[in-house]
């Protein structure tokens, strides 16, 4: 900061040093080239400049030598800058294994934020310090984008689709969450704060504002509510598979293809249930569109994925078609 | 440049020119090379045009076999294969007219063009049908749209594709028929000849051109899973 | 070549030769419809330069307290449509490359004349429909229309200015038609083409993207306009369509579109700087082919405006780096330029210090897409005002000041008149210094994090934009005098004569302002372009 004038976001997250540290390395490099170029035209209008309009240049029409020089090296050192930043890409899109889940939604305009244990925040959002937060999210009516500049990251959020954002705050206190996709007539306030907190008083946070049961209890309840529970018997004996231990796990599909079983697969098979069937199924199951909204569909794939059950209880119709261990699914959607 | 003319001294009134030639081209060669050109740029921009619909219809249907299907059932593939053998026949005649304007038979040459703009019209009526029985059962996708069955939604983006794609074509087809229309008037006035028939041969590209994109339509559309993969 | 009449004798041009409206509105000579093109897209900037200032003048403070947030969202959504589409596609290609690439063929007009005349129609007609979405209640989705917003969600002129920009479209495609077709069948004997000028492969690189490249654009909003007005459902999520289609069709074109906005101004860049150098540009094959490179590989790397919209990391990786290799072969012209200079007799009139600001601002525009081509970078960096400020520097900084270095370079020829040099460098220092102003601290707005399109923003950000705001007022001026003197010349300016540059090029081979037929007799060329190896220039 130089006299309040802000210079440069705060390093709010694990990674924010490694974007800052490639961002300079860019600053460095495009400072080097501007300097080097302006120089020398300002040099040669200088130095060659003249006043008589009959006056010649010299008969010089090239050099392949350097051609291939400005050429070449400037390829590789926009090989160099493209290595690095894909490096910093993989990290700022690929979570760790174990992260706390939140679900958020935007709608115009405003992000709403569940968490498993039932907590729903609107435009603040708390998390614990130095835990790697997921955040799975969509829209719920047009593209919005979730932008945490503290962290580096950002990422849109679709209609039709789940987006997902992680990080690892590191810096306690309150940073800015902005949309970044123009929404409409409200977009520059569609904003808020992510509160961070030390894990002491990210708990009491937690414990003091829980009501109505966690998110996969909420998504229990829809589970009976919406009569699911009707099909979809867990010993593997119902019009639908069951879906004890499926979150995580390999399905195969009725075109002979197999989709990983994340919470993109969940939200459509609610929502468009005929575009992946699951083989050995009939086509029977109704969709839900315009049944459920989006954060009760959150709801449901937390319940989903809540539903392991201890190995020796998995029924014997269904050993057979898993795979020996469930694998984590790693695509971004 | 095929022709390395000299500098041709004073203005150009000192010889005669040919009638056709216009005053910015220096022969009746170089026109007509020019106007080709004009042309095949012309319908490379229409196959860009098109392709986008096309990319749209390709990537649903890989993510939709199913709703494509089903909404392609729909169509009446009598009707469109009678309608690609008319325009196939259309192309047919065109050239025939191209034929005859090149070699200077300029009544021949009317004749080639009203058959062709008789097919085109045999073709636009029959999709007039085709549209009519859409609108009757409900396939026009907005408001109105229903389709049993869980592939609703998908089908809607199929009807879609199919009104875009097929109405482009139409509207390409109307203007066409107007080319051609001209271009019958002109041959009537006797304003071909064999050494100056460039209209007759770029409207003959560019009906051709509307009847190759026809022929990726019919089967695009109406051909899906006509073996029952799918159903 | 010179003529035998007396210089104050009256002369037959192509501005005197005929007087009526009819003649003008009429016109199939090509240096009359360049004109023609000059009137409207000055027009069409000054309307958008006008959205810029109540924009600039708004973000000056925090709240949102100049317009509404409605208003504020139709200004930026209207001022990107008047410049991109009325502005930037056209001003080279349509004003200068009308005029001037017959002549520097030794062609009497274009290929197509009458098609030429109607592509200015069109290009009319297709402003007359945006004009009238912009007063009829205007439009906000963003210069970029994206869906759902725009098919769904907002209830303004979203069809008319879709059918606006569509009709446009093709303005710029029989344009390139035209271009190309000359360039293949209308060369004067002996003009092969390593013998063009650059400004003409220039123009035959932005026609080939304008041909291939504009028809997607064309398709992408007939189908947005169906998808509104008919309630079609192409890119509804509902339905199970993808907003993120839209996206795809619509950078196809519109990014290949950047280069048809910077290629001919490069190509008007490279003759200035020949001839204010006074010697053949350094590397005239490699600019050359930069060109058609900058051309062809333009349509490989449109999704790097969509690497945080869901696109698999994979895609990205792709890219990224295809972008990195469509950034080389600038960069190369760049350093031919700078090369050029090298051992040149360096005449500093205005032209070349329009020239010599294009290439600092170019400059900084073009690496600072390095940033936004680096993905780890960019998941940060996308849609805020980094973005902004980037594509600014290209556009304004590097488009502009090419468009005008080129236009303050064939002025004599157009007009034959002589503007005010001294002004006209005062203007370049201007325009120069208000622009870094304006959209330098951008940069830095964008990295704190403030996203574009925000009509209110957090307290903290307003010093950075007061300077941003200020910088405008400074460029507005100089835009503003530019016009003066130029307006000025028309009545005051001194006589050009043939070649007031001592310039190579056919070009400046005829009279200023030209014939109607351009040449009094049909030129044959001998040599290479920018031959300045005697001390009296060669002309034939």
């Amino acid at each position: 900061m130089v006299s309040g004038i802000p210079l440069f976001p705060q390093q709010g997250s694990t990674l924010a040093a490694d974007v800052d540290a490639l961002y300079f390395f860019i600053v460095a490099v495009t400072a080097f080239v501007a300097l080097l170029v302006t120089i020398v035209v300002i040099y040669f209008a200088a130095k060659y400049s003249t006043n008589d309009p009959l006056e010649v240049g010299a008969r010089i029409h090239g050099s392949i030598p350097l051609e291939l020089a400005w050429s070449i090296i400037p390829f590789l050192v926009t090989i160099v800058i493209f290595v690095w930043s894909a490096d910093v890409f993989f990290d700022l899109q690929r979570p760790p294994d174990q992260t706390l889940e939140i679900y958020a939604t935007g709608k115009r305009w405003m992000w709403k934020f569940q968490h498993l244990d039932g907590q729903n925040e609107i435009n603040e959002l708390h998390v614990p310090a130095g835990r790697p937060v997921k955040i799975t999210f969509t829209s719920e009516d047009v593209l919005h984008s979730l932008f945490f500049p503290a962290f580096r990251t950002k990422a849109d959020a679709i209609p039709g689709r789940y987006s997902t954002v992680w990080f690892t705050a590191t810096l306690v206190g309150e940073h800015h969450i902005f949309c970044a996709e123009y929404c409409g007539t409200n977009h520059s306030g569609m904003v808020g704060k992510v509160v961070v907190m030390e894990q002491t008083a990210y708990e009491a946070w937690l414990t003091g504002n829980v009501g109505g049961g966690t998110l996969a209890a909420r998504g229990e309840r829809l589970f009976s509510d919406l009569a699911c529970n009707t099909c979809h018997l867990s010993d593997g004996r119902g019009r639908g598979p069951s879906l004890a231990n499926k979150f995580g796990a390999a399905e195969r599909l009725a075109s002979g293809a197999t989709v990983a079983v994340d919470e993109s697969y969940v939200r459509e098979s609610i929502l468009t249930p005929q575009a992946k069937l699951v083989d050995g199924y009939q086509p029977l199951m109704p969709t839900f569109q315009g049944l459920v909204s989006e954060e009760n569909v959150m709801a449901l794939v937390e319940y989903v994925k809540s539903m392991r059950v201890p190995s020796a209880a998995v029924s014997r119709a269904e050993a057979p078609a898993e795979p020996a261990k469930p694998t984590v699914p790693q695509e971004n959607r | 440049m095929s022709d390395a003319i000299a500098a041709h001294a004073g203005s150009h009134g000192t010889h005669a020119h040919h009638n056709d030639l216009q005053h910015h081209f220096d022969s009746l060669e170089q026109q007509h090379e020019a106007a080709t050109l004009g042309m095949w740029l012309f319908l490379i921009t229409e196959v860009l045009f098109f392709g986008g619909l096309f990319l749209a219809y390709t990537l649903y249907r890989v993510w939709y076999p199913v709703a494509w299907a089903e909404a392609s059932r729909e169509l009446d593939i009598v009707l469109g294969a009678f309608n690609t053998a008319v325009l196939i026949g259309s192309s047919l005649t065109m050239a025939f007219a191209v034929r005859a304007a090149q070699t200077g038979k300029q009544r021949a040459t009317v004749v080639w063009i009203l058959l062709t703009m008789a097919l085109g019209l045999v073709f636009l009526i029959v999709k007039y049908f085709e549209y009519k029985e859409k609108f009757e059962h409900h396939h026009v996708p907005g408001p109105n749209f229903a389709f049993e069955g869980p592939q609703a939604g998908p089908a809607q983006i199929y009807f879609s594709l199919y009104f875009l794609m097929t109405g482009l074509h139409a509207t390409h087809m109307i203007i066409g028929f107007v080319i051609m229309a001209v271009i019958a008037w002109m041959a009537h006035k006797k304003r071909f000849t064999p050494e100056w028939y460039t209209p007759v041969e770029i409207s003959g590209l560019y009906w051709h051109f509307v009847d190759i994109v026809w022929i990726f339509l019919f089967p695009l559309l109406y051909l899906v899973d006509r073996a029952g993969h799918f159903a | 070549m010179d003529t035998t009449m007396p210089v104050a004798a009256p002369r037959v041009t192509y501005l005197n030769h005929e007087h009526t409206v009819a003649s003008w509105l009429l016109t199939k000579d090509h240096k009359r419809i360049g004109i023609m093109y000059l009137m409207v897209v000055t027009f069409a900037f000054f309307l958008g330069g006008l959205f810029a200032t109540v924009i600039r003048l708004e973000l000056a403070t925090p709240a949102g307290d100049l317009v509404s947030a409605d208003t504020y969202n139709k200004l930026f959504t209207m001022h990107g449509v008047a410049m991109v589409f009325f502005v930037l596609i056209p001003a080279v290609p349509a004003i200068l490359g009308n005029f001037v690439l017959p002549l520097q063929l030794g062609a009497k007009d274009v290929a197509f004349p009458k098609l030429n005349l109607l592509s200015w129609y069109i290009f009319v007609i297709g402003f007359l429909f945006t004009v009238y979405a912009m007063v009829a209640g205007g439009v906000d989705t963003g210069w970029t229309f994206y869906t759902p917003y725009s098919s769904r969600a907002s209830n303004t002129n979203v069809v008319a200015t879709g059918l606006g920009v569509f009709i446009t479209g093709f303005s710029s495609i029989l344009t390139g038609l035209n271009f190309m077709v000359t360039i293949h069948r209308m060369r004067a004997p002996g003009l092969t083409w390593f013998r063009l000028p650059l400004f003409v492969w220039a123009i035959y690189s932005t026609s080939l993207v304008q041909i291939l490249g504009t028809p997607v654009i064309a398709i992408t909003t007939l189908a947005l306009a169906v998808e509104r007005f008919l309630h079609f459902g192409i890119f509804d999520p509902v339905l199970g369509g993808d907003p993120v289609l839209f996206q795809h069709m619509f950078w196809f074109y519109s990014h290949p579109a950047v280069y048809i906005m910077i290629l001919p101004p490069m190509g008007a860049i490279s003759e200035v700087i020949a001839a204010f150098s006074r010697k053949s540009i350094f590397g005239y094959s490699f600019v050359a082919f930069s060109s058609l490179a900058i051309a062809i590989f333009g349509f490989l790397v449109w999704a790097h405006h969509m690497f945080v919209s869901g696109i698999s990391i994979y895609s990205a990786l792709v890219f990224s780096f295809l972008t990195y290799a469509v950034a080389i072969p600038s960069a190369v012209k760049t350093f031919n330029w700078a090369a050029t200079m090298y051992r040149g007799a360096i005449w500093l009139k205005a032209p070349m210090i329009w020239a010599i600001a294009f290439l600092g601002l170019f400059l900084v525009g073009g690496l600072t897409g390095l940033f936004t081509a680096a993905l780890g970078v960019d998941v940060h960096l996308h849609d805020t005002y980094f973005v902004v400020a980037h594509f600014h520097f290209i556009m304004v900084g590097g488009a502009i000041m090419g468009y005008f270095a080129g236009l303050h370079y064939w002025w004599p020829k157009i007009t034959g008149r002589m503007y005010s040099d001294i002004w006209a460098k005062v203007a370049a220092i201007i325009v120069f210094v208000g622009f870094n102003l304006t959209f330098g601290p951008q940069f830095i707005l964008g990295y704190v994090g403030m996203p574009r399109r925000y009509h209110v923003y957090p307290p903290e950000f307003q010093v950075l934009n007061v300077l941003s705001s200020a910088g405008a007022s400074i460029l507005a001026v100089g835009y503003v005098l530019v016009a003066i003197y130029l307006v000025a010349s028309l009545f005051y300016g001194e006589e050009a004569g043939d070649n007031p540059w001592h310039a190579t090029g056919l070009e400046w081979t005829t009279q200023s302002p030209p014939l109607p037929h351009n040449f009094a007799t049909q030129p044959v060329v001998t040599e290479d372009a920018y031959e300045y190896s005697q001390r009296e220039i060669k002309v034939v």
